[in-house]
């Protein structure tokens, strides 16, 4: 177990080194991506150039201001942005986290209960108008685009018919924390979440029933309708568990992603200060140091997601533990 | 009598037309007694015996006929009554051990299950009784086995645990599709054995599926040969195998290489191969294989008649 | 000139092992000994069958014989000729000496390939034959392998499973081979459909003067196909002799085991074998016991077969074992 910890430790370590260099390379040594003239400006004379490279520390071997960022980000925590030199990038990345891990947390709940629970009624009923109806209510649910359906609820739930009871609860836009105002936290929140898990929903409800259904073919299904049991019992005791093995495969990808920052769309049209939003603001700025910072955490998020996965599969299938 | 079949059909509808899998077939069962199956691949071994289950869930099958088990008629019986039976009652063995058994539970937890749906035990009851039966099907040490997965076990060690799990409720009916192909010879021997020892204490009654005809000279009292979705041949195994009557089965039993004496240069070989259901020939379906075929086998089928050792044939109603 | 007693293929102490996993994974990389030290003489002209339980390493041997798998021990030589290292570019001229027929007819058959073409893509790629030529070629091998001239437009799938065998069979030996290993050719067909392939491999051995190498696990059909017989257990050969001679008096407590287990039809219910059953299950190839291969399992062993391994050798005139104590049970 500890090694397996450990290893997991070590692969992280290996895959930051990795996209650090490949994000710091990118930024710095391609052909025309002088950072120093993105932040003197457009039309900065050679000297102004000159002063900025040398302020920032550009005119030092590429390895130089690589360890130098590094050492930073992870030692002495002060790297500042570039937009604004007093603005610290660690803390920046610290305060944004609750905000993503409170919005995609939330989402997730909402998205694995309620695709789980269609998934189920729509295999059990397959091929019935009621597996029709989920369907293509989940179809509908993959095709609207998140900033477009953010708008909507944003429309009915701010505007249009905040005044009738129905969403007189929903308070303005923004986050507030939760060890400030708990009651506060949750209903700003609860639009975004199902905002965000609407196109989940219908993706993860689709493959459930697709997993369940293929499931269902097995020999060992045959064998449980030999033994008498019950349809039902068949599809929660030996169906179910092994069909969740692809669901788990899926979350593990997307809730890594979303983590990361990839929630991004859902940030911004709801107004959340989270990691999507300081990725997407730093990329518009072409702010180097926020976008390693930001990279970096998502990355650790990744890996540190796939190993719950891993963890979670073990618990699903016996086949997967050594002994 | 446990288990009397009368005239059962079986048919699927296919993009490529109807299938009849099973046209009349009809055998008898009775206590204790070993009913050995046996045909090609795609005869309708399986098929026959999943509709003793009740286990064909395809919706584009029919099944008719009448399926009696102790004079109690199967075909349309309600679910629950027919899952009151299964597993209990009548349980089946399948041919591939390596995926009969649900992967993510211990094959202790698999086999209680099933005690416990039938019998309203406690799951230590159950848990014990589960030990017992690994013990019977000679596993070296039942209480350790009982906590390994499917995929820790080798193909003999899970087609004993499937044995297990069959015998658990005292069966009256055992349905066993292929049970030991999937086996190395060495392992089936085992198996073979096992059957035959269980057989004789619990006095279940085996429907024995194979192809392989020394498998089927080795347990079956009695023998039904299928071909092409019918019973070619019927009879008792020292019958059927030392004075075969259809041409099927004389030939069948002929293209085996012996194991033993002067091997033949060239093996006495059925030429062709079994029809596709979809492509019936004329009138008796090993027709255009037969080696005595003559005028009226093209005219209509040969039917087997009422004899305890009985042949579809022309040839032999005749003689 | 050809040296008819000259072996056409040899192997001597040839082992092929596979690593699987990671340095990375749970238990690290570990070694599956999957042929272990095989010493095979194949003469011209004759039929050595393998057998043995799933596992014992029949297939690997078969791929690592025709080169399709290298090897990783030993050497494999053939007509006296050293290929155990040779490059795939030297081998190439080898290739059509040594051909493979596999057990599932349908999965080695490119399905959108009408059969005649899959028939004359050997001849196309190693052959110097003119299109004519080929054309011509392919109408001879259907006729050998017991195909109609029409079947040659025709895709896989429009063919039973023993006509497919024979389209198999057909380009094996589109190149005129020497040597055709034959990895359990019949196993998937019906009973009525392998006796066919069995005669057809019969008459193609005795007009093309073919030496085949024979997998089944159905021992009746090897005793039929094979001179000579060879019993592999966990990786390695244990007893090996004349066909008829090793079915009649196995040697090693092994075969005996394996060929008293086989069920015959009997039309005497008396007259029932002495069936020698094992117990236990076939050791891991990645963990293969310290000592005979076979003790955990063996009826007959003592404390000698726990810690030194029993060599492969003659004990009498063309028969060999590797027990220390061989039993003519
Ligand atoms: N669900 C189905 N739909 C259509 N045809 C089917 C279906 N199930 C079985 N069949 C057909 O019924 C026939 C009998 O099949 P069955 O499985 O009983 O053969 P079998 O004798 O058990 O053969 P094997 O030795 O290969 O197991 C076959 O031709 C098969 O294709
Ligand atoms: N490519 C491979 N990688 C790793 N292990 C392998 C590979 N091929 C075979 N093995 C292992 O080597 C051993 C011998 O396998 P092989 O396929 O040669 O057995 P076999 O005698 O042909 O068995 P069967 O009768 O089941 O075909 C087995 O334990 C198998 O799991
Ligand atoms: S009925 Fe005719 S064709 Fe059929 S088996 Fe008898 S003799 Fe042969
Ligand atoms: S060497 Fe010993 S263990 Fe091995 S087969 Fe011979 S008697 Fe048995
Ligand atoms: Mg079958
Ligand atoms: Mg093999």
């Amino acid at each position: 177990m500890l090694y397996a910890i450990l290893r997991r430790f070590g692969q992280m370590l290996f895959v930051m080194f990795g996209i650090s260099v490949i994000v710091f390379l990118i930024f710095f040594a391609t052909p025309g991506a002088d950072p120093a003239a993105r932040i003197a400006g457009r039309n900065a004379s050679p000297e102004v150039l000159a002063a900025v490279r040398h302020s920032f520390g550009f005119d030092q071997p590429l390895y130089v201001q690589y360890t130098r960022m590094m050492e930073k980000i992870f030692v002495t925590g002060d790297l500042t942005s570039f937009v604004n030199r007093g603005w610290k990038v660690v803390p920046a990345v610290m305060d944004s986290i609750p905000v993503t891990l409170s919005l995609v947390f939330g989402a997730a709940v909402l998205w694995v209960v309620v695709s789980i629970i269609i998934g189920i009624v729509a295999a059990a009923t397959r091929d019935s108008w009621l597996d029709k109806l989920l369907m293509a209510l989940g179809l509908l649910g993959i095709s609207m685009p998140v900033y477009w359906l953010g708008e909507v609820m944003n429309l009915i739930t701010q505007s249009r018919h905040h005044d009738k009871w129905v969403f007189s609860w929903v308070p303005p836009l923004g986050y507030k924390n939760f060890s400030d105002d708990p009651k506060g936290w949750f209903l700003t929140l609860v639009i975004p979440w199902i905002t965000l898990a609407i196109l989940y929903i219908g993706i993860y409800g689709r493959v459930l029933r697709a997993a369940i259904i293929e499931s269902m073919q097995e020999d060992y299904i045959r064998t449980a309708r030999a033994k008498g049991l019950s349809e039902t019992r068949i599809l929660f005791r030996h169906a179910l568990r092994t069909s969740l093995i692809a669901f788990v495969t899926l979350f593990g990808l997307d809730f890594g992603a979303l983590v990361g920052g990839s929630a991004l769309l859902t940030e911004v049209v709801f107004g959340l200060h989270g990691i999507g939003k300081l990725t997407y603001d730093a990329l518009q700025n072409l702010d180097l140091p926020m976008i390693m910072a930001t990279v970096m955490y998502a990355s650790m998020f990744v890996v540190v997601a796939n190993a719950v996965v891993d963890f979670v599969y073990i618990l699903l299938d016996p086949r997967l533990r050594t002994s | 009598m446990i288990l009397s079949v009368r005239d059962l059909k079986v048919s699927f509808r296919t993009h490529d037309g109807p299938v009849r899998a099973i046209d009349g077939v009809s055998f008898d069962l009775e206590e204790s007694e070993i009913l050995g199956v046996v045909g090609e691949s795609g005869s309708g071994k399986t098929v026959s015996l999943l509709a003793v289950m009740g286990l064909i869930t395809d919706p584009n099958a029919t099944i008719e006929g009448s399926i009696r088990y102790k004079g109690r008629e199967l075909v349309g019986l309600p679910p629950r009554e027919l899952r009151r039976l299964r597993g209990n009652e009548i349980a089946m063995i399948f041919q591939d051990p390596m995926t009969a058994l649900t992967p993510v539970y211990t094959i202790g937890w698999q086999i209680a299950e099933q005690i416990r749906v039938h019998r309203g035990v406690s799951k230590a009851k159950a848990m014990e009784r589960v030990e017992e039966l690994l013990a019977e099907v000679n596993f070296p040490n039942p209480h350790e086995a009982m906590s390994r997965y499917p995929h820790q076990l080798s193909g003999g060690m899970r087609q004993r645990a499937v044995i297990a799990m069959a015998l658990s409720c005292d069966p009256a009916l055992l349905v066993a599709d292929e049970p030991t192909t999937a086996l190395d010879v060495t392992v089936q021997a085992g198996i073979l054995d096992l059957v035959r020892r269980l057989r004789a204490k619990h006095r279940s009654a085996v429907v024995l599926i194979t192809h392989d005809m020394g498998v089927v000279s080795e347990l079956a009292d009695r023998v039904m040969v299928m071909y092409a979705g019918r019973v070619v041949e019927r009879g008792t195994r020292t019958e059927l195998f030392s004075d075969p009557r259809h041409p099927y089965t004389s030939a069948l039993l002929g293209s085996i290489p012996p194991l033993t004496g002067q091997k033949p240069r060239r093996l006495p070989a059925i030429p062709g191969s079994p029809p596709s259901l979809l492509r019936l020939p004329q009138g008796c379906a090993f027709g255009p294989r037969c080696p005595v075929r003559y005028g009226p086998c093209e005219a209509g089928k040969p039917g087997l008649g009422k004899d305890a050792h009985a042949a579809a044939c022309f040839r032999v109603a005749q003689a | 000139m050809i040296d008819i007693d000259r072996p056409i293929l040899e192997t001597r102490s040839l082992a092929k092992r596979f690593s699987i996993g990671t340095r990375f994974s749970a238990e690290g990389r570990r070694t599956i000994h999957a042929v272990d030290n095989v010493s095979l003489i194949v003469r011209r002209g004759e039929t050595v069958g393998l057998v043995g339980e799933s596992g014992c390493g029949k297939s690997t041997l078969a791929r690592c014989l025709v080169r399709l798998y290298d090897i990783t021990d030993g050497k494999l030589l053939f007509e006296g000729d050293d290929i155990t290292s040779k490059s795939l570019s030297e081998l190439r001229p080898l290739r059509r000496r040594l051909q493979m027929v596999f057990q599932d007819p349908s999965a080695s058959l490119n399905p959108r390939r009408r059969v005649g073409d899959l028939v004359a893509e050997p001849l196309r790629i190693h052959g110097r034959l003119s299109s004519p030529e080929i054309t011509a070629r392919v109408a001879e091998l259907f006729e050998l392998v017991g195909l109609l001239p029409d079947h040659v437009m025709r895709y896989p799938h429009e063919f039973s499973g023993g006509q497919r065998q024979r389209v198999g069979i057909a380009r094996a030996i589109a190149l005129n081979p020497d040597l055709v290993v034959l990895d359990e050719p019949v196993s998937a067909l019906d009973v009525s459909v392998q006796a066919q392939i069995v005669n057809l491999l019969a008459d193609l051995q005795e007009k093309l003067k073919l030496t085949y190498i024979f997998i089944a696990h159905d021992l009746s059909v090897v005793r039929q196909v094979s001179t000579r017989i060879a019993v592999m257990y966990l990786g390695s050969i244990v007893e090996e002799g004349p066909a008829e001679e090793v079915f009649a008096t196995p040697v090693h407590p092994y075969s005996q085991a394996l060929i008293s287990a086989v069920p015959v039809v009997e039309t005497t219910p008396s007259g029932t074998r002495k069936r020698i059953i094992l117990t236990g299950d076939v050791p891991s190839p990645l963990k293969p016991p310290l000592g005979c291969r076979f003790h955990p399992r063996c009826p007959i062993a003592v404390d000698r077969c726990r810690s030194e391994r029993p060599e492969l050798k003659e004990h009498r005139p063309g028969r060999k074992v590797a027990c220390h104590f061989p039993t003519l049970s």
